[in-house]
């Protein structure tokens, strides 16, 4: 009963429609970032590599490489400040948390995904138009947030 | 007026703001509470309303918890008293309840049966919450009072979570009273004062506070307009 409270409570603040990946995609995160009174929007990309928790509480884990440096970020799902996720790749993975990966670094991670590559050839051929658009419209913050 | 309420620990969670920040709430089932008594200043020697929340089945209350809230009940001592004149004192009228406590103050505008519900807190900034702590029974000092304990090697053996000494030598003798020592931790009434108030349900009867409260889920809880000023 208490938790139907937590939920109620909690229903307020969900997103209405939450980013929809999978584990193993490789997303773009744009995260919107206030520095004095400027807004501006940086974007991560990487592999999500976990979910955890549930509600508002819920959170992924984007992990990529920055100069041969693991980098992982954790987002929560449902904070305004995610404004959004775009799926680039849908990656073929058997497990729900891929800490495998953290233990691997250049080739093993490639190797990783030319499976995807393969499985996105099979599955998704809508989604590739859909990529495309968001894929030009991101260029130019994808850079700035590299930095 | 006073502004308390007695409510019930549901749990915690966290809410976002318009900013994107995080907010740690604590969700608090608060009342709906009935005002059971009203302590005066001639009769009791002090000002206070007494609140009754959550109902207790009438098979598991007290003849003297029935009777505390029912309107009417037949007892010999009621039947003497009316004989003798003695006016019936007022009652809520309402069923037995389960969690009863006192809240001081100016009990101007409260009357014995009202129903106390959390829309009282609508322009209140913050509260004060007491609660009793979870129970760690009988613990050690780095646990009761964060003491650092002592060295995995070197020589320590068997004492790694002991504290150290426990003062002076020969003057003065003794230890100083009041040295923290392992003991009974927890199960007591703790007040957190100053809790921002985040958001109230008035339909589900919740209030939301910034941060944490004492006890465990489900635990009873007092809830009052802060007394902390500025």
């Amino acid at each position: 009963m208490s938790q139907d409270l937590i939920r109620h409570v909690e229903q307020k603040y969900l997103k209405s429609d939450p980013p929809q990946f999978e584990i193993g995609d490789t997303v773009e995160v744009h995260t919107r970032i206030v520095e004095g009174n400027k807004e501006r929007v940086q974007v991560f990309i990487g592999t999500v590599i976990a979910r955890s928790g549930g509600g508002t509480r819920e959170m992924f884990t984007v992990r990529r490489i920055v100069q041969g440096e693991g980098v992982e970020r954790k987002f929560p799902l449902h904070s305004p400040n995610v404004l959004k996720v775009v799926v680039r790749r849908h990656g073929k993975v058997r497990r729900a948390k891929l800490y495998y990966l953290r233990d691997r670094v250049g080739k093993a991670t490639r190797l990783k995904e030319r499976f995807k590559r393969k499985k996105e050839k099979v599955q998704v051929a809508g989604e590739e138009e859909l990529n495309n658009t968001n894929n030009t419209q991101t260029q130019e913050p994808a850079t700035a947030g590299a930095e | 007026m006073i502004i308390g309420i007695l409510g019930r620990k549901v749990g915690m969670t966290q809410i976002y703001q318009e900013d994107g920040t995080a907010v740690p709430v604590t969700v608090i089932e608060a009342g709906p509470c009935h005002v059971l008594q009203i302590r005066t200043k001639e009769r009791d020697g002090y000002e206070a309303i007494q609140l009754g929340f959550l109902d207790k089945p009438r098979r598991l209350a007290t003849r003297a918890e029935r009777g505390h809230v029912a309107k009417k009940m037949e007892s010999k001592r009621a039947k003497r008293r009316q004989a003798l004149g003695i006016p019936i004192p007022p009652k809520a009228g309402c069923e037995p309840k389960r969690f009863i406590r006192e809240f001081r103050g100016s009990v101007e505008g409260h009357e014995v049966g009202q129903e106390i519900r959390v829309d009282i807190f609508k322009d209140v900034p913050a509260v004060d919450v007491i609660g009793i702590t979870k129970g760690r029974g009988f613990a050690g000092v780095m646990k009761r009072h964060g003491f650092a304990g002592q060295r995995a090697s070197h020589g320590v053996k068997k004492v790694h979570r002991h504290m150290g000494g426990t003062g002076c030598s020969a003057f003065p003798s003794r230890v100083i009273k009041g040295k923290r020592m392992p003991g009974h931790y927890g199960n007591q009434r703790c007040t957190i004062r100053n809790l921002k108030v985040v958001g109230i349900d008035t339909e589900k009867n919740l209030l939301l506070v910034k941060g944490a409260v004492p006890g465990p889920k489900g635990g009873f809880l007092m809830i009052r307009k802060t007394n902390k000023v500025g």
